[in-house]
């Protein structure tokens, strides 16, 4: 019978989920961080549209930006948000994409750890080309 | 290895407790014994009152999933030699209502199974007598891992999402969806699309990973959610882009 | 509150939900549920690894999977209900094809089939080695799109209520709740499966206690060739986890201490290295569990702390095929031996699997009992005969739960009124229940026989007693040890008094329906003075057609007296012959 409840059901045990229980495993510290991680994903485009904002206005005001980037609140600011980033996008690049991803050669499923390494490799050209067009 | 080990098992009697206590008992170790065979040697000589479910105890029935020292388990595939020297913590299966002692109610999940539609849909039923739905073996592949689902709760009792929101329709309900929808011989996906995408179905998953990691079965739940989100995302941007013809 | 439904069904294991299914689409004017001691999907089916047969090939034919089969069973089956079986088979194989189950597949797409033991053909299905699960999964699941079929998890059926001759339900008990209540139906089928916990090492899961064929014997129903039991010759040892005959099937060898292929001796054949159809290792499981026991007073078998075995050597396989073809063997060897078959031998020795014997039906899965039907291991039409052969179980409980859920639904569409006005002598029964439940078990002082030490002794007596081979004396001393045990379960002891999900008052209730079944198999092995098929006397051990080619009836009176009859077994077209196997 799907609907009955039993006399006892209200006394059933229901145990309440502790406040920290995010501290319990790694793997659930590791999410609570990585949800975390959208604040800082929305503090960076804030602040880069601040610095498009900086630009755009002239130099005057990029060098006030850059002076106020310096200080050391902003640089630790920035330091915590970068490590949430990478958190983030490690995430992204090698756990939730290569097990959401079917990728097939020649017919044959390949393996998430494949996928992962693919990932890599196109980070690192990324990042290549995106230092070449700044430094070069 | 001594020979004895301590087994420290919750109690939970509606009638008269308010809340859980433990017990202790000390049971012979035996290389061969599980967690299990601990349980039944308790109710067996030391404790009759003692409630919990247990069938098959070769890891596929599903029944006798109990946290193990702070870990979901099956406990018959779970053995008490790896814990020497003790003590063994036993307890119910996290985030489900206790009913008693180490049995925890499934109802839930129950109830929210058939929501997923998991079974063969197709547009047209054809008679046995037609023969059977051609299915080559790759194409089996692409399903198999999900239909190994022995609905054993690990997976639940290990998601916190699933703690903190009873609405979840969790990792079990979707990897059996996702099952039927990799099934070369299924026309149904369209009709699991709204409960799957809803906020209570994939989207509510944030990829803590927990389920895969217990599963006793290596179903890969998450992944089977993952994929989900990225079929559905892809669907929704077609959806927004392309003419309606051209989907 | 009156529960009542037209059709209701006890069990859900493979035969249960195939018969809801069945009802449910034969007549949507009826209402059908299910009532089972575990959630669906824990049954037993599940743990079913190696296959199910049906003629698929165009090299085979129905009547050679029937002589298979009735040469197999030792000419004991019912040859018009294995007609019927084997016809059946495919239709019903391909039904679950089409919901979904995930047979594994040739290259080209078709259903693929492998040898089986007893087989002369390839026929059997499967789902890598674990058939028995994706049987049971696809049809909980496929139960699930039919909204009428109702379901009531984890109750407990204590007894059969019987109005004038005629079957008016049941008496249930909810574990979570504890309440008790009368579940009125027009037609009851038992679909609870077999009793291989009345044995001390069995495949059988814990719920195979002999609920269904228990209910019955005290309901007045016959039970039908009790004395057949079978022993499956690959068990684990100390776990008594089955290793399929897939394994065999696939090519493993079966060798004794000497790493000798011992079966070459008990004319099963000669030993070739790839596995030839009905020989050797593919001999029936009958032979090859008494080649065992032969092998253990030769003493050619390994000593271990859980008694002599024998080996099971797959490593010539290879891990490619083991992988594809027996992924759960390795699973089940690695988990609970600690060994790997890819590399090393597996310990084995044989093992109670299945009862060949259950409720006596017809082939339309109706029992002697109005309104009683019964389908699935729990009952015995008999396509088994005297042994079965392995993959016939599965197919069985489709073909038959499909026929008496047909059967059931036109038997419930013809009884008239009955339903809601519960006459009173069926409410006297319920009443008289819930007595023996509440004051006699629940509330009782005073008990001082504990639970497992009873359990305990009888499974002793029967292993000893009406084991792979018995005797006259062993079966006599077996049947005086077992009433003496009925004599102590009066004073069982219960302490738990709860109402919660009490299962020291369920395993109670189990074991004195063990009890009742034991004894129909000790009584029933006494009085067959013969040896056929599974049922092998050391003091008549020759086959003896002229007496006994006939199917034992055990009733219990009620009186409690017992009473056994011999109609002779039904002979169509193939009259009884020599078993041959490997010549």
């Amino acid at each position: 019978m799907k609907t009955e409840h039993t006399p006892f059901h209200p006394r059933w045990y229901r145990p309440r989920v502790p406040v920290f229980w995010w501290l319990r495993r790694r793997s659930y510290l590791l999410f609570v961080l990585r949800e975390l991680s959208s604040v800082f994903v929305a503090w960076f485009v804030v602040f880069l549209l601040l610095l498009v904002n900086a630009v755009a206005q002239g130099p005057e005001d990029y060098r006030r930006f850059l002076d106020w980037s310096a200080t050391p609140g902003m640089l630790l600011l920035n330091v915590v948000a970068l490590c949430f980033i990478l958190l983030h996008a490690v995430t992204w690049l090698f756990t939730l994409s290569p097990h959401a991803m079917v990728v097939r050669l020649r017919g044959r499923r390949l393996p998430p750890a494949a996928i992962g390494a693919g990932n890599l490799v196109a980070w690192m050209l990324a990042s290549a080309l995106a230092a070449f067009l700044i430094l070069g | 290895m001594a020979d004895r080990i301590i087994l420290r098992v919750t109690r939970y009697r509606p009638e008269s407790d308010t809340e859980p206590t433990t017990q202790e008992h000390e049971i012979p170790l035996r290389k061969e014994w599980s967690v299990l065979d601990g349980l039944n040697h308790i109710k067996d000589h030391l404790d009759g009152t003692l409630s919990y479910r247990w069938s098959c105890r070769m890891g596929v029935c599903g029944s006798c999933g109990m946290t193990v020292n702070g870990e979901p388990k099956l406990t018959c595939a779970t053995f008490l030699g790896d814990y020497a020297p003790g003590p063994v913590r036993v307890e119910p299966l996290s985030n489900f209502p206790v009913v008693r002692d180490l049995v925890v109610d499934i109802g839930d999940f129950m109830r929210k199974l058939p929501r997923v539609k998991p079974w063969l849909i197709r547009s047209e039923q054809e008679p046995p007598a037609a023969g059977e739905y051609p299915q080559l073996p790759a194409e089996r592949e692409e399903y198999e891992q999900f239909s190994m689902c022995i609905n054993c709760m690990l997976c639940y009792a290990a998601c916190p999402v699933y703690a903190l929101d009873e609405e979840f329709l969790g990792p079990a309900a979707i990897a059996l969806a996702q099952r039927y929808n990799l099934d070369s011989r299924d026309q149904g996906a369209s009709e699991r699309t709204d409960v799957l995408s809803a906020a209570e179905g994939i989207w509510a998953c944030t990829f803590v990973g927990e389920c895969s990691a217990v599963c006793p079965k290596d179903v890969d739940p998450a992944g089977a959610i993952q994929r989900y989100k990225f079929t559905a995302a892809m669907d929704s941007l077609k959806a927004l882009l392309l003419p309606r013809g051209a989907r | 509150m009156t529960l009542s439904h037209d059709v209701l069904i006890v069990g859900g294991g493979g035969a249960g939900l195939r018969a809801a299914i069945a009802v449910a689409e034969d007549d949507p004017r009826l209402t059908v549920a299910i009532v089972s001691k575990v959630y669906p999907m824990r049954s037993h089916t599940v743990s079913a690894e190696g296959g199910a047969a049906a003629v698929i090939r165009p090299d085979d034919s129905l009547d050679e999977h029937a002589y298979d089969t009735i040469s197999g069973g030792d000419w004991l089956c019912a040859q018009d209900a294995v007609e019927v079986f084997v016809k059946e088979a495919p239709e019903e194989l391909l039904r679950l094809e089409h919901w979904g189950c995930p047979w594994s597949r040739e290259p080209d797409g078709r259903v693929a089939v492998r040898p089986f033991g007893g087989m002369k053909r390839m026929r059997t299905w499967f789902a890598a080695d674990k058939t028995g699960f994706h049987l049971l999964h696809t049809l909980f699941q496929t139960s699930l799109r039919y909204e009428r079929i109702a379901r009531y998890d984890e109750w407990y059926v204590t007894r059969l209520l019987v109005d004038d001759g005629r079957v008016a339900g049941v008496v249930a008990v909810e574990l979570m709740s504890g309440r008790i209540e009368a579940i009125t139906a027009k037609a009851v089928i038992l679909c609870t499966g077999g009793c291989g916990q009345i044995y001390p090492f069995t495949t059988n899961a814990a719920i195979k206690t002999g609920d269904g064929m228990g209910l019955a014997y005290r309901a007045g129903a016959p039970l039908k060739d009790m004395e057949f039991v079978q022993y499956h010759p690959t068990g684990l040892p100390f776990t008594g986890i089955l290793i399929t005959e897939a394994a065999r099937a696939e090519g493993g060898w079966l060798i004794n201490k000497d790493g000798y292929r011992y079966l070459q001796d008990y004319d099963l054949g000669t030993p070739s290295p790839t596995p030839v159809l009905r020989s050797m290792e593919l001999g029936p499981r009958d032979r090859l569990s008494q080649a065992f026991v032969q092998e253990v007073e030769k003493g050619r078998t390994v000593d271990t702390p859980y008694g002599p075995i024998v080996h099971l050597d797959l490593r010539h396989l290879g891990e490619t095929v083991i992988d594809a073809r027996l992924p759960f063997v390795r699973e089940l060897c690695r988990s609970y031996e600690n060994i790997d078959p890819v590399r090393e031998l597996i310990p084995v020795r044989p093992v109670v699997h299945y009862m060949m014997g259950g409720v006596h039906t017809d082939i339309y899965g109706s029992t002697p009992l109005e309104g009683l039907f019964a389908a699935g291991e729990v009952a015995c039409v008999s396509i088994n005969g005297a042994n079965r052969l392995g993959s016939n179980s599965l197919p069985e409980l489709l073909v038959f739960g499909a026929r008496a859920g047909r059967a059931a639904a036109s038997f419930a569409s013809g009884v008239q009124g009955a339903g809601t006005s519960v006459r009173p002598a069926v409410r006297a029964q319920v009443e008289d229940e819930r007595r023996r439940l509440e004051r006699d078990l629940l509330q009782r002082d005073g008990g001082k026989e504990p639970i497992s030490a009873i359990r305990e002794e009888m499974r002793a007596t029967m292993e000893e007693g009406a084991g792979i081979y018995r005797s006259g004396s062993s079966l006599a001393k077996a049947a005086d040890r077992l009433s003496v045990l009925q004599e102590r379960f009066r004073s069982v002891r219960l302490e738990d008094r709860s109402r919660t999900f009490n299962t020291e008052l369920l395993a109670a209730l189990e074991l004195s329906f063990m009890l009742d079944v034991a004894e129909s198999i000790v009584h029933c092995a006494l009085r067959r003075e013969e040896s056929r098929g599974a049922h092998q006397r050391v003091d008549f051990p020759a086959r003896d057609d002229h007496r006994f080619l006939a199917n034992s009836l055990v009733y219990r009176d009620a009186d409690g007296s017992r009473r056994v009859e011999y109609p002779p077994v039904t002979i169509t077209r193939w009259p009884p012959g020599e078993r041959v196997y490997g010549r």
